[in-house]
């Protein structure tokens, strides 16, 4: 039976002449947290835009959840969309709606939900992060670890089967930042979803990893469980868990 | 002697590297003009597309409708009084000169309908909304806003795009209409500080001189102003680069693209109506 969720096989993308994935291979299977490590420029925010369908890749074959995304067209797309959350660096609020508003905005189109069944979907979602308290607030009210929940929050809507988060740390203070981490870990047994967490920082790697890959000119360099990394003689992998 | 020939050799060799790079920047410039006005063409095309493509967006186009239309509404008729108070009071000493008084508010009427009350409606409307789009839409983009909506399955183009196009499309033609209304209103203020005219007099007056081949083009025009300055806006922040100074930039090269698209429209209706008029 087939377990991966996600296959990425011999993905290239490159911006001009400079090449940021070079023959990059990834597997992500079912419920598992997969975390990809790796400098800042090093192709991880790029693989998962090109995952999603943000970036068109250069070559290469993106299995997500059955099905090759560089050979569907826009409706298709969108329809493989509603089954994939995506929480960005910066959160990417709607600033002109509510936070009601902005997890209300992914149910549109969705015929079959009457207005009780968005509210409550709101309501949980939002109760799922803390902060059901903050549902007729304006994002220029939230503070940025808040931001990153209703951001969080927005992608549980739709009860994704896999979850990517951009750098869900990055910005915050150290506190929140394990906040974060923990929530992920909290999401991931609750709605039993997938996730590939891009991130640079250890610490949330530690808490949020099944498994591990490092990447390093746009391609995987190593992988393996937090341990086996955090334990790996290389010079230079041993520097980002110093 | 050497030396003297060396200099005069890197002297020519420096206004030909000069040359080059004139050339190139020409060249280069050139090479961007035609390569935004293939993306614009891309752009239109995209939005017809999808502007006849249901799920249709009626709630947000009545939404941005009243953004864009209700809210310009008090700029758009203060300027529209000063215009006909302005040009009738600049336009009397003339008159009165040739003894043709009487003719102000016809002259008056047939300048602000035809002509003023439409443009200047427009250029109005190209720098508080075309500006608006541009800066929001661009603004949009570089937070990932743009993103967060296309990886939600949500088509952000027709959301975003097709909705403020179509509004700005609909409500341009009825704010000139009301500026050409507050401008006769604003020339009677005109009349009345020299003379003493009715309002039914007065308007009697001007409709003498306006037929329907005065009101329609003028009118028709404005269609083709709004959806210009809706979809330069619209283009110029959608497809923002540079971060936080693209969100000004695109603001800026909305109202000026906006303006100079109302002027050439302008030029091209004016040639359609004399041409049919003949």
């Amino acid at each position: 039976m087939e377990t991966s969720i996600v296959k990425i096989e011999h993905l290239n993308k490159s911006f001009g002449n400079n090449i940021v994935l070079a023959d990059m291979n990834l597997v992500v299977n079912k419920s598992e947290n997969l975390v990809v490590l790796g400098k800042s420029g090093s192709g991880k925010s790029v693989l998962i835009k090109c995952l999603i369908g943000l970036l068109k890749p250069d070559d290469g074959n993106i299995i997500l959840l059955g099905k090759d995304i560089t050979k569907l067209n826009d409706d298709e797309l969108n329809l493989l969309r509603k089954k994939v959350g995506f929480l960005f660096q910066s959160a990417a609020l709607y600033d002109s709606m509510t936070v009601r508003e902005n997890l209300e905005f992914p149910l549109r189109g969705e015929k079959a939900i009457c207005k009780e069944e968005i509210d409550a979907l709101v309501i949980e979602a939002l109760r799922n992060v803390g902060l059901e308290n903050a549902i007729n607030k304006m994002p220029s009210e939230l503070s940025g670890g808040m931001r990153k929940r209703v951001g969080l929050a927005r992608t549980l809507i739709l009860k994704p089967e896999i979850i990517l988060y951009d750098e869900p740390t990055t910005g915050l203070d150290p506190i929140t930042a394990k906040e974060i981490s923990h929530l992920i870990l909290d999401i991931q047994k609750k709605y039993n979803a997938a996730a590939i967490i891009i991130t640079h920082d250890v610490e949330c790697a530690r808490i949020t990893a099944n498994r591990m890959i490092i990447i390093k000119e746009g391609k995987t360099l190593i992988e393996g469980t937090f341990k086996e990394l955090s334990e790996d003689t290389d010079e230079w992998i041993h520097s980002f868990f110093q | 002697m050497l030396e003297y020939y060396n200099t005069k050799q890197m002297e020519k060799s420096a206004i030909l590297e000069q040359n080059d790079a004139t050339e190139n920047g020409f060249i280069k410039t050139l090479t961007d003009f035609f390569e935004g006005v293939s993306l614009l063409t891309k752009f239109t095309i995209r939005f017809f597309r999808q502007a006849f493509k249901p799920p249709f967006e009626f709630k947000e186009i009545i939404k941005q409708s009243y953004i864009i239309g209700y809210q310009s509404f008090p700029l758009v008729a203060i300027t529209g009084f000063i215009m006909g108070l302005v040009i009738t009071i600049q336009s009397r000493p003339t008159l009165v000169q040739f003894g043709a008084e009487s003719w102000l508010p016809g002259m008056v009427a047939v300048s602000m309908i035809r002509e003023i009350a439409p443009v200047i409606t427009a250029l109005i409307f190209a720098g508080k909304v075309g500006s608006g789009i541009g800066a929001e839409l661009a603004s949009m983009k570089v937070t990932e806003q743009i993103d967060a909506m296309e990886v939600s399955g949500i088509n952000p183009f027709k959301y975003l795009v097709v909705t403020r196009i179509l509004a700005a499309t609909i409500t341009l033609p009825m704010l000139s209409i009301i500026a050409d209304a507050i401008s006769l209103y604003g020339s009677y203020i005109g009349v009345n500080l020299k003379n003493d005219v009715s309002l039914r007099l007065f308007f009697l007056q001007a409709f003498q001189s306006l037929s329907f081949s005065d009101l329609f083009p003028s009118l028709f025009k404005t269609f083709f102003f709004g959806f210009s300055v809706g979809l330069i806006g619209c283009y110029k922040g959608y497809n923002c680069k540079k971060g936080t100074e693209g969100v000004g930039i695109a603001a800026n090269s909305s109202v000026v693209f906006g303006s100079l698209a109302i002027f050439i429209i302008d030029m091209i209706a004016v040639q359609i109506t004399s041409l049919l008029n003949c």
